[in-house]
C-alpha cells in the first residue's frame, strides 16, 4: 500500500469517529439537559402525531423558512435537496450491489437527476453566498466561518462535478478502497489530485460537524419550541430540578 | 418636561429599513439601585449598574448553570446558522433600524460569549466564529439590547430551527441581575406583589373601595345590582386579573364586562386581595423561582377561598404563564373542578356563555364603532384560548363579532401568529424606555392606520393589559387618539342587556325599601 493510501485510511477513520462520537455526544448533552417549562411556539400540535407532522413540514419543506423569506428558502431548499440526491448517488461507492439497500442508490431518480445534483447544489450555494454578501442585514451577522463553510461545500461540489464531467477517477479502485475501510481489508486509493482534494474537503467537513453550525441538522429536533405537545393544562410538566425545588418547600402539596 | 421623540414614518406597505449601526445604542432602562436589588435577593455594588466584584467569573458560572438547566438555551446557542430569516421580523428592528435589534444579532450578544468560553472553535479560533472575550462593554451592550426585546417570539415563528430569542433574553436578563445589573422597573414591582398582592401596590381597602364604586356605577347605568366580590369564600370561580383592570382605562371597562358576564351567567365568583394580580414579571426577568413564588399566591388564594374554578382576565403574558406554567409551577390542581380547563381564560368562559345563549346581546350598542383586533403576542404565539390549535385567533374574533356589527381585520401578515408586539411588552412598559416603545409600535401602528384609512376602522380591541396601556400612550404619537384602544370585554359590556336592565328606577328603590 502507498503511504498516501495509509494516510487516507487513517484520516477516514479519524473523521468518521469524530463525526459519530462528536454528534452522539452533543445529542446526549442536549438530551441530558431538561426543558423545565412548556414553551411550544403556538399554534402547536395537540398530539405527538401532530408533532411528527410539524417536523415533516419543517424538515422536508422548510415551512418556517418559506414563510420568512422566499429567496433564502429557494436557494436553501435547492441546496439541501441536491445534497440529499448527491448523498444517495454516492451510496453506490459504499454498498455492494447485493446489499438490500442497493435500490436506494440504484434507481432512476437518483441515477438520472443525481447526475446533475452537483449543478443545482452550486446554484443554491451561490445564491446563499450572494445573499450573505449583498443583503446588508445578513452581511452584518456573518462571521468568516459562515463564508468559509459555503466555500468549503462549493469546493466539494466543484471537484465532484469535475470528476463527473472532466477528469474521471478510477471509480472501481475507489470503491475497493472505501469497501476496504468497512471490511478492514485496506486497499490502495487512486492518486488523482481532484479526487484527493474532494475527499480531503469531505473529511474536513465531517470532522468539524460536531463543533460547528452544522449541528443545526440534529439540533433542529431538540428545540422544545417545536417538539413540545401543546397540552400544559392537561398534563403536568415538571423537570427534575423543578421537582427538587418543590420537594424542598412543600408548597405544592 | 415634554420630550420630543422621532416618530417613525408609516407607509401603505411595510418597508424593511437599511441597517443603521448604533441607532439605539443609547437606549437602556434605569438600573435597579441597591435597595431594589437586595429586595429581590440580587447582589449589588455601591452604585446602580456597577458590577459586583468577580462579576466575570460569576457570569460564566451562571451561564454554565443555565446551560445545564435549560435545553432551549443550550440548543439555541448551537443551532443558529445565520440564515437571516429572522433579521427583518422584529418590530424593534423595523422601528429603529439598529442591526443589534435583529433577533439573531441580539442572540449573538450572548452567543459570542458562549462560543468564546464553551466551544472548541471559539476557544481556539475566536476570530473565525465571531467569539469575543467577556468585557464590561459586552455586558453594557447586553443590558441595552436585551432590554430592547419584548420576548414576543415573532422571530421564533420564522426560524427554521425554532430558535426563540425570548429564551435567550430571559436567561441574559437573569444573569445580568445577578451580577448587579437588574432593571429598575421589574425589580421595583415584583416585591410589591409579594408584600401587597399586586404590581400596583393597591391594598385591600383601596380595592374594596374601587369595586364598590364600580358596583354603584353599573347600578346607576343599568339599574341592576351587579356584584364585584372580593375575598368571598365559597364562590364558584376565582378571577385573577391584571391590577390595571382596577383603575386604568380602557382596562376597567373590561372588568365591568367580566362582572356582567358572570352576573348574566349566574355563576358566583370572587376576586382575591392576596392574588389581586394576574401579571407575573418573573417571566420577564427570566427567574424561575420568582415566577413560581408569584404563581403560588394564586394556589394559596384558591385554597383559602375554597373556589372550584380558576379564570384569568385579559392579560397577555399573564395568560402565557398561566396557560403554560401554572400547572408546572403551582400545580397539581387536583382540588379544583376537573370538568373545566385549569386555568380557564375569560374569553373561553364568555364564548361558552354566548354559545349557550346565556347572554342577551344587543349588538347595535356598539354600532358607533368599527373594530379591528390586535392579537397579543403572548396569546398568539405562546398559549392557546379554546380547544384547537389556532383557536386563540378565532375565539376573540368570534366574541367581538357576536357583540359588534362592524369588524375588519388588519393585514394578514400582521395578525394571528404573525402579529406584531404592541412595543411595550416583556418588561419594557416603563417611561424610561419611551423612545423604544414609540419606535417599536411602528409596525402595528402602520397596519392599524391602513385599516383606518381603507376600511373606516375606528377602534382597536385588545386582550392584554400591557397592550392597552402601551397603545393608550403611543396612539397619539401616530396621529390617533388614546381612546381608540378598547377592551374586548368592554364591547361585551356595552352590548350585554342584563335581566331587568333599564326598568324604572322607582321599582328598584321600592324593592330596596321593602327589603
Amino acid at each position: 500500500m502507498s503511504a498516501l493510501s495509509i494516510l487516507y485510511v487513517v484520516l477516514f477513520y479519524v473523521a468518521m469517529i469524530t463525526l459519530v462520537v462528536g454528534v452522539t455526544n452533543k445529542m446526549l448533552q442536549y438530551k441530558r439537559v431538561p426543558a423545565p417549562l412548556k414553551i411550544a411556539v403556538t399554534p402547536a400540535p395537540l398530539t405527538r402525531r401532530g408533532v411528527v407532522y410539524r417536523f415533516f413540514t419543517e424538515v422536508v419543506l422548510f415551512n418556517s423558512l418559506f414563510r420568512a423569506t422566499k429567496w433564502t428558502w429557494l436557494f436553501g431548499f435547492l441546496f439541501h435537496a441536491s445534497l440529499l440526491l448527491a448523498f444517495f448517488r454516492h451510496l453506490r461507492y459504499v454498498i455492494s450491489p447485493d446489499a438490500f439497500i442497493w435500490p436506494l442508490a440504484n434507481n432512476l431518480l437518483v441515477q438520472s437527476f443525481g447526475h446533475y445534483a452537483g449543478f443545482a447544489m452550486l446554484i443554491g450555494l451561490l445564491g446563499l453566498l450572494a445573499r450573505r454578501i449583498f443583503v446588508d442585514r445578513v452581511r452584518y451577522i456573518s462571521s468568516p466561518s459562515d463564508y468559509l463553510m459555503l466555500l468549503l461545500i462549493m469546493g466539494i461540489a466543484v471537484t465532484g462535478l469535475l470528476m463527473s464531467y472532466v477528469a474521471h477517477t478510477d471509480i472501481i479502485q475507489l470503491k475497493a478502497f472505501i469497501m476496504g475501510l468497512f471490511l478492514l481489508d485496506w486497499q490502495n486509493l487512486p492518486g488523482d489530485t481532484v479526487l484527493l482534494v474532494h475527499l480531503t474537503m469531505v473529511l474536513f467537513l465531517m470532522m468539524i460537524f460536531p463543533i460547528s453550525k452544522l449541528l443545526h441538522a440534529p439540533g433542529l429536533f431538540m428545540a422544545p419550541t417545536r417538539y413540545q405537545v401543546d397540552n400544559p393544562r392537561e398534563v403536568r410538566h415538571l423537570s427534575p430540578w423543578g421537582a427538587e425545588i418543590e420537594a424542598n418547600d412543600g408548597r405544592n402539596t | 418636561m415634554a420630550i420630543k421623540y422621532d416618530v417613525p414614518e408609516t407607509h401603505e406597505f411595510p418597508i424593511i429599513p437599511s441597517i443603521m449601526e448604533g441607532a439605539m445604542a443609547h437606549s437602556a432602562p434605569f438600573l435597579a439601585n441597591k435597595e431594589f436589588q437586595s429586595g429581590m435577593g440580587f447582589p449589588s455594588a455601591e452604585e446602580p449598574g456597577q458590577l459586583i466584584d468577580g462579576w466575570k467569573e460569576k457570569f460564566l458560572e451562571l451561564l454554565q448553570d443555565k446551560l445545564n438547566k435549560y435545553r432551549s438555551l443550550l440548543v439555541f446557542m448551537d443551532t443558529c446558522v445565520k440564515c437571516g430569516a429572522c433579521t427583518d421580523k422584529c418590530h424593534y428592528f423595523i422601528g429603529t433600524a439598529d442591526p443589534k435589534n435583529m433577533p439573531v444579532a441580539r442572540q449573538d450578544l450572548l452567543r459570542k460569549v458562549y462560543r468564546r468560553y464553551f466551544t472548541f472553535a471559539g476557544k481556539y479560533f475566536p476570530w473565525l466564529v465571531g467569539a469575543v472575550d467577556l468585557t464590561e462593554d459586552v455586558i453594557k451592550d447586553m443590558y441595552s439590547y436585551f432590554h430592547q426585546c419584548s420576548e414576543c417570539r415573532r422571530c421564533a415563528v420564522f426560524c427554521p430551527f425554532g430558535i426563540d430569542t425570548a429564551e435567550v433574553t430571559m436567561a441574559a436578563r437573569d444573569m445580568l441581575a445577578q451580577i448587579g445589573m437588574g432593571q429598575k422597573y421589574s425589580n421595583q414591582i415584583i416585591p410589591k406583589i409579594h408584600k401587597i398582592g399586586n404590581n400596583l401596590g393597591l391594598p385591600e381597602p383601596a380595592m374594596l373601595d374601587t369595586l364598590e364604586g364600580l358596583e354603584e356605577g353599573i347600578e346607576e347605568e343599568t339599574n341592576v345590582k351587579v356584584r364585584l366580590p372580593l375575598d368571598e369564600k365559597g364562590a364558584e370561580v376565582l378571577l385573577v386579573t391584571p391590577s390595571a383592570d382596577f383603575f386604568a382605562e380602557p382596562h376597567i371597562d373590561g372588568l365591568i364586562g367580566y362582572a356582567k358576564v358572570f352576573h348574566a351567567a349566574g355563576v358566583t365568583w370572587t376576586l382575591s386581595s392576596k392574588a389581586s394580580e394576574a401579571a407575573n414579571f418573573g417571566l420577564f426577568i427570566g427567574n424561575y423561582e420568582q415566577m413560581r413564588q408569584i404563581s403560588l399566591r394564586i394556589r394559596d388564594a384558591a385554597k383559602e377561598l375554597g373556589v372550584r374554578r380558576l379564570i384569568f382576565g385579559e392579560c397577555g403574558h399573564a395568560w402565557r404563564v398561566a396557560y403554560n406554567h401554572l400547572n408546572t409551577l403551582a400545580g397539581p390542581w387536583d382540588f379544583l373542578d376537573q370538568n373545566y380547563p385549569i386555568p380557564q381564560h375569560i374569553l373561553e368562559f364568555t364564548k361558552d356563555c354566548l354559545d349557550r345563549n346565556l347572554l342577551n346581546i344587543d349588538k347595535s350598542e356598539n354600532d358607533h364603532m368599527t373594530l379591528t383586533f390586535h392579537d397579543s403576542c403572548n396569546i398568539a404565539r405562546a398559549s392557546r384560548i379554546g380547544d384547537e390549535p389556532g383557536s386563540q385567533f378565532t375565539t376573540p374574533r368570534e366574541v367581538i363579532k357576536a357583540v359588534c356589527n362592524n369588524f375588519h381585520d388588519m393585514s394578514v401578515d400582521t395578525i394571528n401568529d404573525q402579529t406584531f408586539c404592541c412595543g411595550g411588552g416583556g418588561g419594557l412598559l416603563t417611561d424610561d424606555l419611551m423612545e423604544l416603545r414609540i419606535k417599536g409600535a411602528q409596525p402595528r401602528m402602520e397596519s392599524l392606520k391602513n385599516v383606518v384609512a381603507d376600511h373606516g376602522v375606528t377602534h382597536m380591541a385588545a386582550i392584554c393589559a400591557i397592550c392597552k396601556s402601551q397603545f393608550t400612550k403611543v396612539l397619539p404619537y401616530y396621529g390617533m387618539t388614546m381612546d381608540q384602544i378598547v377592551s374586548v370585554h368592554q364591547l361585551v359590556s356595552n352590548a350585554i342587556v342584563l335581566e331587568g336592565q333599564g326598568e324604572a328606577s322607582e321599582d328598584n328603590e321600592a324593592v330596596e325599601e321593602a327589603a
